[in-house]
């Protein structure tokens, strides 16, 4: 994967210097020493092939979403998360991968992991929770200037060079899942020079509002948001409603037979948000409430 | 309108006191403190541009504070324009006239900070021209800026048109120095007070009178939806918009019995704002603290009858708990102890109305906070995995400063004002409108 020929030219290399105004995609052939190693790899069109090994250079990382691609999001799906209470013991191995990922500021997270008891008879339990990506998002409803959207894989992002700062959807937002950056967001140096993307929210911008953006960035790259990968317990489940699946990493599983057989809600659907974030309640519990207490 | 014989009475010693003067002593300090005030904001807001909003004591869950109570306090107090100018002129009350011009000034300073101190809460104040480029209807704040912009051109238009026979008046008595003589020839040459210039002035005051009444009522109804669209137990309410509209006027109306009374003790205008004009300024201080206290009732004791889960930490908070040492005294001091005291004549003279109006106008501020903080430290989720430091809410001395600044900044506009323009206005005092002996 990490491993394609020079001489062929990496295709998405090629395609993103032609659409890169003003350079010339041929640019950078140069010769190379042969070292006379050879590895095998698996061409395009399902071929192995043998070349030298000095032929080999990492492929760059891709560049993330342009902002325009960022808005409209990725045709044909419809993002959907499940998360199994019956599995969560407050490991918060969820929240310490999302936010090192996102360099969250300190004292801040986006994934939190809630201690509920509803009431004095009820059993307590832990719920992280994620933003709840609503279909009705009552955040998007407010923003004066359209730098919160919703997508139509039904993500719902932030635009942070276009956020003016004025919270109102932090107000707006009941599940209260936005953090704000009071501070300028402490980032290592590369972190800081890249581009910004609505899709990684990175980097973060002093003065605007953050989320958890479903890592849209990890799914075009096919691979699942940092908290469902974190998790070993397999709380969450991450997935496509239109394929009706969802997958915590090793288990993958129809989404609409997991909800019903399960019985599985949304947080506060009085309101009419219509969250894309549903919940297994905690019955059969892999852990006691207790044991989250330890951490 | 009174006869000729009637309009001799106003004496030339008391005409000549309504012309704009050079502050005195105790006027030179009050504009030094005000000033101070406004340049430790301005350093303060400094400050907050430098190292952002972590300046300020706002943290995820109280994310709005003293900035926004402050600009509903703003947006408040410059209903009174309305109420004083249009509401009282076109139900034909000709008491009311020597109050028109305070009332109208203090609302354009008014609206004019509550503009500037939004600004000041946000974020990423230089992308403020986003609001143009990017706005989008659906959302309360392009509202706001909406109908805020509408209201602050009519209520400047509303304090321009009757200054402009006073402008013509005070130009030929020929005491201006240069430059402010330039001033008022700049704003008011063209008038000549032809017959048919003084018909289209009152036509043109008539029209805007009636249009600012809806665009003053959405100001502040527009201004409670920021907080009643959205779930929030304690802002979730569809009493809301009748509730700011009430406080609204009770708050404008205590500003103005405030202002006059201290204007008619800087300038001893005893003859024209008259022991008449506090009695009345205060039976109307009665009749809208019993309205605002009615809207308080039906907001606050229709939810405790029921104590709703999510309603009932909050309203405990208020009525119990660590809030409830501003909420009982706020309700106290603003809306039970002006009813109490205005409804005998002797607390209707000035001092105690100059008292009850400064209670009133704190009251009101404080009112604002107990609006928006509380709400905010009551999520529907509990607040968890914050640092302590989230779960309460103190400004910093960055946030009062400013606020504070905000509030001299506005003071200092009508003081300004009020030495550059006639305060009362001349035209309509001599022509007798509103200037009545006691027998009147």
């Amino acid at each position: 994967m990490n491993a394609i020929p020079h001489a062929d030219i990496d295709r998405r290399k090629f395609l993103g210097k032609l659409l890169d105004k003003g350079s010339n995609p041929f640019d950078g052939v140069e010769e190379v020493q042969e070292t006379g190693e050879k590895v095998k790899l698996l061409s395009v069109d399902g071929f192995v092939v043998e070349i030298d090994k000095a032929y080999l250079k990492p492929v760059p990382e891709l560049p993330a979403a342009s902002p325009i691609d960022s808005r409209k999001g990725i045709e044909g799906k419809q993002f959907v998360m499940v998360i199994d209470l019956s599995r969560c013991k407050n490991l918060k191995k969820c929240q310490t991968a999302c936010n090192k990922m996102h360099f969250v500021s300190e004292g801040q997270n986006w994934v939190k992991i809630y201690s509920m008891k509803e009431s004095e008879h009820t059993a307590p339990y832990w719920q992280p929770t994620t933003c709840m990506h609503c279909d009705e998002p009552p955040c998007v409803k407010v923003c004066p200037v359209d730098a919160t959207f919703k997508r139509q894989d039904g993500v719902v992002l932030i635009d942070n060079d276009r956020c003016i700062g004025c919270r109102f959807c932090m107000a707006a937002c009941p599940y209260s899942t936005r953090v704000f950056n009071w501070d300028a967001p402490i980032l290592p140096k590369e972190s800081a020079q890249q581009a910004y993307s609505p899709e990684t929210s990175c980097p973060p911008k002093i003065g605007t509002v953050g989320k958890c953006d479903f890592c849209p960035d990890m799914v075009r790259k096919n691979e699942l948001p940092h908290c469902v990968s974190a998790c070993p317990n397999g709380v969450f489940f991450f997935g496509d409603i239109n394929e009706d699946t969802v997958t915590n990493g090793s288990e993958t599983v129809r989404f609409s037979e997991l909800v019903r057989d399960k019985s599985g809600y949304r947080l506060m659907e009085d309101l009419g948000t219509k969250p894309r974030v549903y919940y297994l309640p905690p019955v059969d519990r892999l852990f006691k409430y207790e044991d989250g207490l330890k951490q | 309108m009174k006869s000729s014989a009637d309009l001799q009475a106003i004496p030339q010693h008391e005409l000549d006191k309504l012309m704009p003067q050079p502050f005195g002593k105790r006027g030179m300090w009050w504009v030094i403190v005000l000033s101070a005030v406004c340049v430790v904001g301005i350093v303060a807001y400094v400050r907050q541009l430098m190292y952002g909003l972590s300046v300020t004591g706002l943290r995820d869950y109280a994310s709005w504070g003293i900035y926004i109570s402050n600009f509903v306090f703003f947006v408040a107090v410059s209903l009174v324009g309305s109420l004083i100018t249009a509401i009282l002129r076109i139900s034909n009350v000709t008491w009311s006239a020597p109050l028109t011009r305070i009332a109208e000034i203090i609302a354009v300073s008014s609206i004019v900070f509550a503009s500037v101190i939004i600004v000041v809460d946000m974020g990423r104040p230089e992308r403020f021209m986003n609001l143009f480029i990017y706005g989008r209807l659906q959302s309360p704040i392009l509202w706001d800026v909406i109908v805020i912009t509408t209201y602050m051109a009519l209520s400047v238009l509303l304090l321009y048109f009757p200054l402009l026979p006073d402008l013509a008046i005070v130009l030929k008595s020929g005491k201006l120095k240069r430059r402010l003589r330039k001033l008022y020839e700049f704003l008011g040459t063209f008038w000549i007070g032809t017959p048919e210039q003084h018909r289209i002035k009152e036509k043109a005051i008539n029209l805007l009178s009636i249009i600012i009444i809806p665009v003053a009522l959405a100001i502040h109804t527009v201004t409670s939806w920021l907080f009643a669209t959205t779930y929030r137990p304690g802002w979730d309410s569809t009493n809301f918009g009748a509730y700011f509209v009430s406080g609204a006027f009770l708050v404008g109306a205590g500003a103005v019995v405030v202002a006059m009374y201290a204007i008619r003790r800087a300038y001893s205008l005893e003859f024209f704002i008259t022991e008449r004009h506090f009695d009345r300024m205060g039976k109307l201080l009665v009749m809208l603290s019993l309205l605002y206290l009615y809207f308080n009732i039906n907001e606050y004791l229709v939810p405790v009858f029921k104590m709703k889960k999510s309603e009932a930490e909050h309203l405990s908070s208020l009525f119990t708990g660590e809030f409830s040492l501003i909420f009982w005294p706020v309700i106290f001091i603003s809306m039970v102890l002006p009813v109490i005291v205005l409804l005998f004549p002797a607390g209707r003279r000035p001092l105690p109305m100059f008292v009850i109006g400064i209670l009133v106008v704190v009251g009101a501020w404080f009112k604002r906070f107990l609006i928006v903080t509380p709400t905010l430290l009551h999520p529907f989720l509990p607040m968890t995995d914050v640092p302590e430091s989230y779960k309460h809410y103190f400004p910093t001395w960055e946030e009062w400063a400013i606020t504070m600044g905000s509030l001299a900044g506005a003071l200092l506009i009508v003081t300004m004002f009020i030495r550059l323009f006639p305060i009362l206005p001349i035209d309509d005092i001599i022509k007798g409108e509103g200037y009545e002996k006691e027998s009147a």
